[in-house]
């Protein structure tokens, strides 16, 4: 290891030593009377105001994969990558009345999963399994990319084995246990400051050294022009233009989707957080388009990425070289640790997710009718560790590749939720068999489709992007389309189409224990006590 | 759901909900802004242009969130009425 290293992995070491000893301290930090409920351990007390929240759902949206895998992105095909800047633009408006309906339900309810949601709204034990086991599914690849952020810094330091990583999830498997979500919500100040001022200095610093921005996508376009693939330049071309502006709305319409997004929102106070942040959050985008930029930067810079676990070019090691190639090694520890401690946080707040998930939705609604809120923060705590096994475990055991292909997968899956849980906030027209068997066709639809994706760059024949050509229906055109898009589509057609046909056959819907006025309710509210409204709508059993 | 449910005391409904569909929609249409030039500080048109996007994202949502703010606890009475003759309106 040569002495650039060892000054890089010494800073790397401290700082992860000090967030690490935060979210220890975190549990002390705003100290509840009882951490043994999901409310204090999996939500935070539902307590936290405006710049709490912008740190913490900020830290939990973008994550370390994506600042590693987006300007790898941007790396290999250019402008295609560029997509996650109008995603991050249109989302939050495309959200807000939604979350802040959804927030206001829970805090009446006490809900703490989209499936608790669900349940409640559409009166269906089964449809709220399934938006949980969605749910599960979509994020378990996700905390194992955050993983393979950690792992990209390390492999640039030339610190070799899996020991390391497995000792920084461990502890961090350790604090997540103690303080829930109160850990995560503490680091991210610390991930955060770090990860602007990493970008702030990279964005000014390196386009100096490598001859200004004209510089820079010059070299980019050179580089696209070279290559054989029609895809790539730093413009879009008549074929991908649909499926970037598809690909931006369709991730869009996931994000909030997700459990952890979900858990982010609900832990604020009231509906005025959420709106402030919902304005204030785009100044991750910002960041989040620099960051893209650094894919130009290095391919200017002549980076070359090194091979990965599985003998081919990593594209997720450029961005880590680079910092290697132009900066200090101190300010290069210091951005490494950034990319480390910035993949801690979501992987705490998505292991709680999941972890709420199973507790709420398949444990206490399958195995224990009865359980305590003690007995929930504890088999929530359990199943977050389990969690954390198994992503350790799917990252060394399996080819990281598999992770990728799976969190692909996750966004198109998570999408066949949105009928349920961000229709359902609005209307609650959908009958509950409806639903289901949107679900049903939506995943089967878009399972089909991801399966029919070749990739040529990496020789797959099958589950090789999201870009689904649509010649391989007969259409005549080199077009492609998002598939989470369509697949979402087919959704919603099977949905209405079967809710008539039961409303027309007299099937027996659920019953809805929510309110109209529940959807407007704030902070200071009176809250439902549990069982309440089902005994009012004469449903207790 | 229950004809006889009285309708919510308060309501999201304004007016000002619909500049929220500007920040979705032109984002959304790469036909605008593909092209590389005019750049800025060297940036192809594609790029800047998308990063002015933002400002105009914030720009839309902060002028909601202030216009549709409620006053801290209880029930904002004046918004209510307004939505609730603008619901007679529409009917």
């Amino acid at each position: 290891m040569s002495g650039r290293h060892t000054t890089e992995l010494v800073i790397f070491i401290v700082l992860f030593l000090i967030v690490s000893a935060m979210g220890f301290v975190a549990a002390r930090w705003r100290r509840p009377t009882t951490m043994q409920s999901l409310d204090e351990w999996g939500l935070g007390g539902r307590s936290f105001g405006s710049w709490i929240t912008w740190f913490l759902v900020g830290g939990d949206l973008y994550t370390a994969y994506t600042f590693v895998a987006v300007p790898a992105l941007v790396f290999g095909a250019g402008a295609a990558g560029f997509y996650a800047v109008p995603y991050t633009i249109v989302v939050y408006p495309l959200v807000f009345l939604v979350l802040i309906r959804l927030w206001s339900v829970s805090h009446v309810h006490g809900f703490v999963t989209p499936a608790d949601f669900v349940r409640a709204r559409f009166g269906s034990s089964t449809l709220a399994l399934l938006v949980a086991i969605t749910g599960i599914v979509a994020t378990m690849p996700y905390i194992a990319l955050q993983l393979v952020g950690i792992q990209a810094t390390l492999e640039a330091m030339g610190v070799k084995g899996h020991w390391p990583l497995i000792i920084a999830f461990a502890i961090l498997a350790a604090y997540t246990y103690q303080s829930g979500l109160r850990a995560p919500a503490l680091i991210a100040f610390v991930k955060d400051l770090l990860i602007y001022v990493v970008i702030l200095v990279a964005i000014f610093y390196i386009p100096h050294k490598l001859g200004g921005w004209s510089h820079i996508f010059g070299a980019a376009q050179a580089k696209f022009d070279k290559t054989p693939a029609p895809t790539d330049g730093t413009l879009l071309n008549h074929n991908n233009q649909l499926n970037y502006a598809m690909l931006a709305l369709g991730s869009a319409l996931a994000l909030f989707l997700y459990p952890h997004s979900v858990t982010g929102v609900l832990a604020s106070k009231n509906r005025n957080v959420i709106k402030r942040n919902m304005a204030a959050l785009p100044a991750y985008s910002f960041l989040l388009g620099l960051i893209a930029l650094l894919g130009f930067m290095a391919i200017a810079g002549g980076i070359k990425p090194v091979a990965g676990g599985n003998g081919k070019p990593d594209g997720n090691t450029v961005v880590p070289l680079l910092f290697d190639h132009v900066f200090p090694s101190w300010f290069t520890g210091v951005a490494y640790a950034a990319i480390g401690i910035g993949a801690l946080v979501p992987a705490a707040i998505m292991s709680i997710a999941a972890a709420n998930l199973f507790t709420r939705n398949i444990y206490k609604e399958y195995f224990r009718r009865d359980a305590t809120p003690s007995e929930e923060a504890t088999v929530s705590k359990l199943a977050s560790l389990v969690v954390k096994i198994g992503a350790v475990l799917a990252i060394l055991l399996l080819d990281p590749q598999f992770s990728i292909d799976l969190q692909l997968i996750g966004g198109v899956i998570i999408l066949q939720t949105l009928p349920s849980v961000a229709l359902g906030l609005v209307t609650r027209w959908f009958h509950r068999g409806g639903l289901i068997a949107g679900w049903v066709a939506g995943m089967a639809a878009g399972m089909w489709m991801l399966y029919r994706i070749p990739n040529p760059a990496t020789k797959k024949l099958h589950f090789g992007g999201s870009a689904y050509p649509l010649s391989d229906i007969g259409i005549d055109t080199k077009m492609t389309v998002y598939v989470g898009a369509i697949a979402l589509a087919i959704n919603l057609i099977v949905a209405v189409l079967a809710t008539v046909l039961l409303r027309a056959l007299r099937t027996a819907d659920g019953v809805d224990i929510t309110r109209a006025d529940d959807y407007v309710a704030d902070e200071g509210d009176p809250k439902v006590v549990q069982g309440t409204r089902e005994v009012e709508e004469g449903l207790a059993t | 759901m229950a004809d006889a449910e009285p309708g919510p005391r308060r309501s999201d409904r304004s007016p000002w909900n619909w500049l929220l569909i500007l920040p979705v929609v032109v984002p959304l249409l790469t036909f605008l802004f593909n092209k590389d030039k005019p750049r800025l500080a060297g940036f192809p048109f594609f790029y800047w242009m998308q990063f002015a996007f933002i400002v105009l994202g914030v720009g839309c949502t902060t002028i909601v969130y202030l216009m549709t703010r409620r006053p801290s606890g209880g029930a904002d009475v004046s918004a209510s009425s307004a939505s609730s003759a603008a619901e007679t309106k529409e009917d």
